[in-house]
């Protein structure tokens, strides 16, 4: 076992884990956030992606042991109890999920994304989350959402891009 | 102003957007404290002979509790399969396999153990003696290996009897076209995969939590295996990670967990890994169609046969039984004189075939869909015209086909010309003209598919379709719906709110919807075969009309007025007496002192048939043969849109699923039986790179089977979608001299019709 010291949603934690415990598994089993859903086993789907430092990443390939002294952030931490982040907001608005399994990754793969690129193309965006699946929706409303959160922050619509 | 119709922002989505979705992994129950951990150990062969299970070494591995063999379950029954009497009932299926294997996946053994990681260990170290047999694959599966040896055949049974087909169909047709189109096994993968967790209680009752599509039939199915009494089962549906008609009934597997829990005696879960998903949950489609269709030179379709062979994988479940709807909807919304279609039924070293979105209706409309461009191109017809040619005309009563199915209520001219207007279809071939002319490497196609499919389905056995509701009004002025439907991604919790809310007059916000529990739900039909709206959404209409007047009684006492006088006030949710609106009582109120409660059943006549138009833009590299897709514009009417925005979602996550299928998704076996598709690395599942935003075009033609004048609409993107997107491909390569691509049709079937084309050869049609 080995004890790791990180932050997860703003929380100092302290833990021992088995070296060989995916972060996914750290943050479902170990602190009860089970926003993040395991949805493969080739890191394939991003149902896991959670942000670590900042950048999306996709927890089931990350050890746990790999992010201790990091800053993680999932779905449950993006805003205050009882509110929704932008983008979580734009989903909704959006219609940008359905059966919610591929959610919480899709959000913080799309906050990752307007971190790097605020003002994303559809083109962009579809290229962004092309590690995230969703069977439900078609894609077409979590665009949208992601389209219009990065509008509301400020940004002018993007609209289609060619 | 009414609710209803209105784009309403789903209720439940919050919880979803932040804390996440409660799956069955995710479920935290007192019941389930202390549960185990079950782990499958599952056939590396497609075809053997189990010789010997031994879990010695299995046992002693750090954290295992328990091992179990396919003979430590011997005394459980064996699980027939569907349409008895018309499948052979040699074809059965053991929990865990005992004497055979016959898939890549089946599940042979348990081991049980403290923590998941142990048992991901423990598996490898469970030693199965197998003696390899030849794999019998495909749609003519070689009866010399076969799968089981009391059925003396690896045919299952047949749909229709194929001696009976009509020598002379073709006689007066001045052009007949066939083909052999394979309609190809893909893998339903919803985001979650299967998952059980169970435990019995000091009553000798199971609870069972199931990721499910309807608890009920759930429930039935858990019983039968487990050959207990269905009282003693309670299955609770968590959040479901999308179904897609996969998620229907129970697996062996889910039931395994609940054996394994009564035999330790302590809760037992299991959530399968995606790999354990792709090679063991059901597959869909896997149909090939021999189509043949002739008529005049002027684009007259005199006569159409489909001829259909099933594989229906290891074991004949659902799957086998999907040719019935294949035959039913044969002739699709065309007005053809004479059709005729069978199906035989195969089974194969392969995953069982279930349902999946559309279930054997995808499968008809792909076939006549391809048929009638075949038939448009060999009379050099566009093939718009000779759909709007033979498409039945506008009809406001019921119409029956000669295959029995009764169309409630259609306008196919409207949706197609809607479609193609929507589409800018001329301009659209001006463009493909254009770059005929010029030799342009990137060449233009227009697919285009017209559909009807049928929703809402009873249980084929006479009974109406129904389903039942109940509504409650609290007297803090909330209200709680029960439904015996059960969403897992369609929005219920508010499109059913909304209907209540409509008669009511309580705010959608303050309606609570609760589904899946057996024992607060004893009856109920689930979510598929897009039923639930039609049937559900109007049993909760009916049952809040069924409250206002019971309401409109007791208020009526309350008042000491007469019922007739009182008028209902949706703003304000109260009674008051005609002419004195201080005379006022308020449903709250009339909830006090009894209960305000009604349980209702809904019955609908029959299904419905909501149809529509696609149209697909793809531009396709002469050079390399990748196409992509552009742009798809459709027109799905599926009467009356109680919530435009849960409708259109579905029609996009439905176009993206059927043009997934017509582009990328196939499940691949070797020579062997090995799947070669068994991750999400190889399977290729459609991402957001490969289709493009939809464009929805809006047409309603209500039904009259039921109040709301609702359709279903979970379905028909996969329908209209999968034809339209391979035709556009088809048709972008046509000049070239090329006729037919099978599914996916992926680069390199392109390049190789294109090549087969150019040398004048036959196309390489089914192979890979």
């Amino acid at each position: 076992m080995t004890r790791i010291e990180l932050t997860v949603n703003g929380e100092k934690r302290s833990d021992e884990v088995e070296p060989r415990l995916l972060l996914v598994h750290y943050l479902r089993e170990v602190l009860g956030l089970r926003a993040a859903n395991v949805g493969c086993d080739t890191t394939s789907c991003g149902a896991c992606t959670v942000l670590l430092d900042g950048k999306s990443v996709k927890s089931c390939t990350v050890l746990a042991v790999q992010a201790a002294a990091g800053d993680v952030v999932t779905a449950e931490g993006l805003a205050p109890a009882g509110e929704l982040h932008p983008v979580q907001a734009a989903f909704r608005r959006n219609h940008g999920l359905q059966c919610g399994f591929c959610t919480p990754g899709m959000v913080m793969a799309a906050v990752g994304l307007l971190a790097e690129n605020p003002h994303p193309t559809e083109e962009e965006v579809r290229t962004g989350l092309e590690g995230n699946l969703c069977r439900c929706t078609g894609y077409h409303n979590i665009v949208q959402s992601v389209l219009s959160a990065a509008s509301a922050t400020g940004a002018p619509a993007t609209g289609v891009s060619a | 102003m009414s609710i209803l119709g209105t784009r309403v922002l789903r209720t439940e989505d919050p919880r979803f957007l932040t804390t996440g979705g409660v799956y069955t992994e995710d479920v935290v129950d007192d019941r389930l404290a202390g549960a185990c951990h079950v782990f499958f150990v599952r056939s590396p062969l497609a075809h053997a002979r189990v010789l010997s299970v031994d879990v010695t070494a299995a046992l002693a591995a750090p954290g295992v509790i328990a091992a179990f063999t396919g003979a430590d379950m011997a005394g459980l029954p064996e699980i027939k399969p569907s349409a008895a009497g018309l499948i052979n009932t040699h074809m059965v299926q053991r929990l865990l396999a005992t004497d055979k294997v016959r898939f890549v996946g089946e599940p042979v053994a348990v081991v049980v153990t403290e923590h998941p990681y142990q048992g991901e260990d423990a598996l490898e170290l469970v030693a199965v003696d197998y003696d390899p047999l030849p794999a019998a694959l495909g749609y003519e599966p070689d009866d010399a290996s076969l799968l089981f040896e009391d059925a003396g055949t690896n045919v299952a049974g047949y749909w229709g009897d194929p001696s009976a087909l009509k020598p002379d169909l073709f006689d007066d047709c001045d052009v007949v076209v066939t083909e052999t189109i394979n309609n190809q096994r893909v893998a339903p993968a919803p985001m979650e995969t299967r998952a059980a967790a169970a435990v019995w209680g000091a009553d000798g009752r199971l609870t069972a939590w199931i990721p499910n599509q309807g608890a009920q039939g759930t429930k039935a199915q858990v019983a039968s295996m487990l050959a207990v009494d269905a009282d003693q089962v309670r299955v609770i549906t968590p959040d479901v990670g999308g179904g897609f008609g996969a998620k229907f009934g129970a697996d062996p597997e889910q039931v395994v967990v609940a054996w394994v829990a009564r035999e330790l005696g302590r809760p037992a879960r299991w959530t399968e890994t995606r790999y354990e998903n792709l090679i063991a949950m059901t597959h869909g489609r896997a149909q090939q169609h021999t189509v043949t269709i002739g008529g005049s030179r002027d684009g007259d379709v005199r006569a159409y046969r489909l001829e259909i062979v099933q594989d229906a994988g290891a074991y004949p479940r659902i799957g086998a039984v999907l040719p019935m709807l294949t035959i039913l909807m044969t002739t699709g919304p065309y007005d053809i004189p004479r059709a005729e279609s069978v199906a035989k039924v195969v089974v194969s070293n392969t995953t069982p075939i279930g349902a999946y979105r559309g279930a054997g209706r995808p499968e008809a409309t792909a076939a006549i869909e391809r048929a009638m461009d075949l038939f448009a191109a060999e009379i050099g017809a566009d093939p718009a015209d000779v759909r709007r040619r033979n498409l039945l005309a506008p009809f406001t009563e019921p119409h029956r086909t000669a295959f029995g199915a009764l169309y409630d209520t259609g306008d196919y001219v409207r949706a197609l010309d809607l479609a193609l207007e929507a589409a800018g279809y001329a301009e659209l071939r001006a463009e493909q003209a254009r770059r005929r002319a010029d030799g342009d490497v990137r060449q233009l196609g227009i697919g285009v598919a017209s559909y009807v499919e049928i929703t809402g389905m009873g249980d084929g056995e006479g009974t109406p379709p129904q389903e039942n509701a109940t509504v409650e009004v609290h007297p803090d002025g909330t209200a709680t719906i029960l439904t015996g439907t059960s969403p897992h991604g369609q929005g219920h919790e508010t499109a059913w709110a909304m209907i209540a809310s409509e008669e009511l007059g309580i705010p959608v916000e303050k309606i609570t919807l609760k589904w899946g529990d057996t024992d607060l739900i004893p009856e109920g039909g689930g979510t598929g075969g897009s039923r639930s709206l039609q049937q559900g959404g109007a049993a909760v209409q009916q049952a809040a009309l069924e409250l206002i007047d019971v309401a409109r009684l007791r208020a009526a006492a309350q008042l000491e007025a007469s019922a007739a006088d009182l008028v209902f006030d949706k703003t304000r949710s109260a009674f008051n007496v005609a002419g004195d609106p201080d005379a006022v009582v308020p449903l709250t109120q009339l909830a006090q002192n009894e209960r305000l409660l009604i349980r209702t059943v809904f019955s609908q006549p029959g299904a419905t048939f909501p149809f529509g138009t696609h149209v697909a833009v793809a531009e396709v590299d002469t050079e390399t043969g990748k196409a992509t897709l552009t742009r798809v514009i459709t027109v799905d009417d599926a009467g009356k849109i109680l919530n435009p925005l849960l409708a259109e979602g579905q029609r996009h996550g439905g176009i993206s699923q059927g043009a997934a299928q017509a582009l990328l998704e196939e499940v691949v076996y070797d020579d062997d039986g090995n799947p070669l598709t068994a991750s999400l690395a190889d399977y290729p599942f459609v991402s957001a790179t490969e289709v493009p935003s939809f464009e929805l075009a809006e047409m309603e033609t209500p039904t009259t089977y039921n109040p709301l004048g609702a359709k279903g609409i979970g379905e028909a993107g996969s329908i209209g979608a999968t034809p339209a997107v391979q035709n556009a491909i088809v048709d972008a390569v046509s000049h070239l001299g090329v006729r037919h691509i099978d599914m996916p049709v992926t680069s390199r079937r392109v390049w190789q019709a294109l090549q087969a084309a150019r040398s004048g050869s036959r196309q390489p049609g089914t192979e890979q």
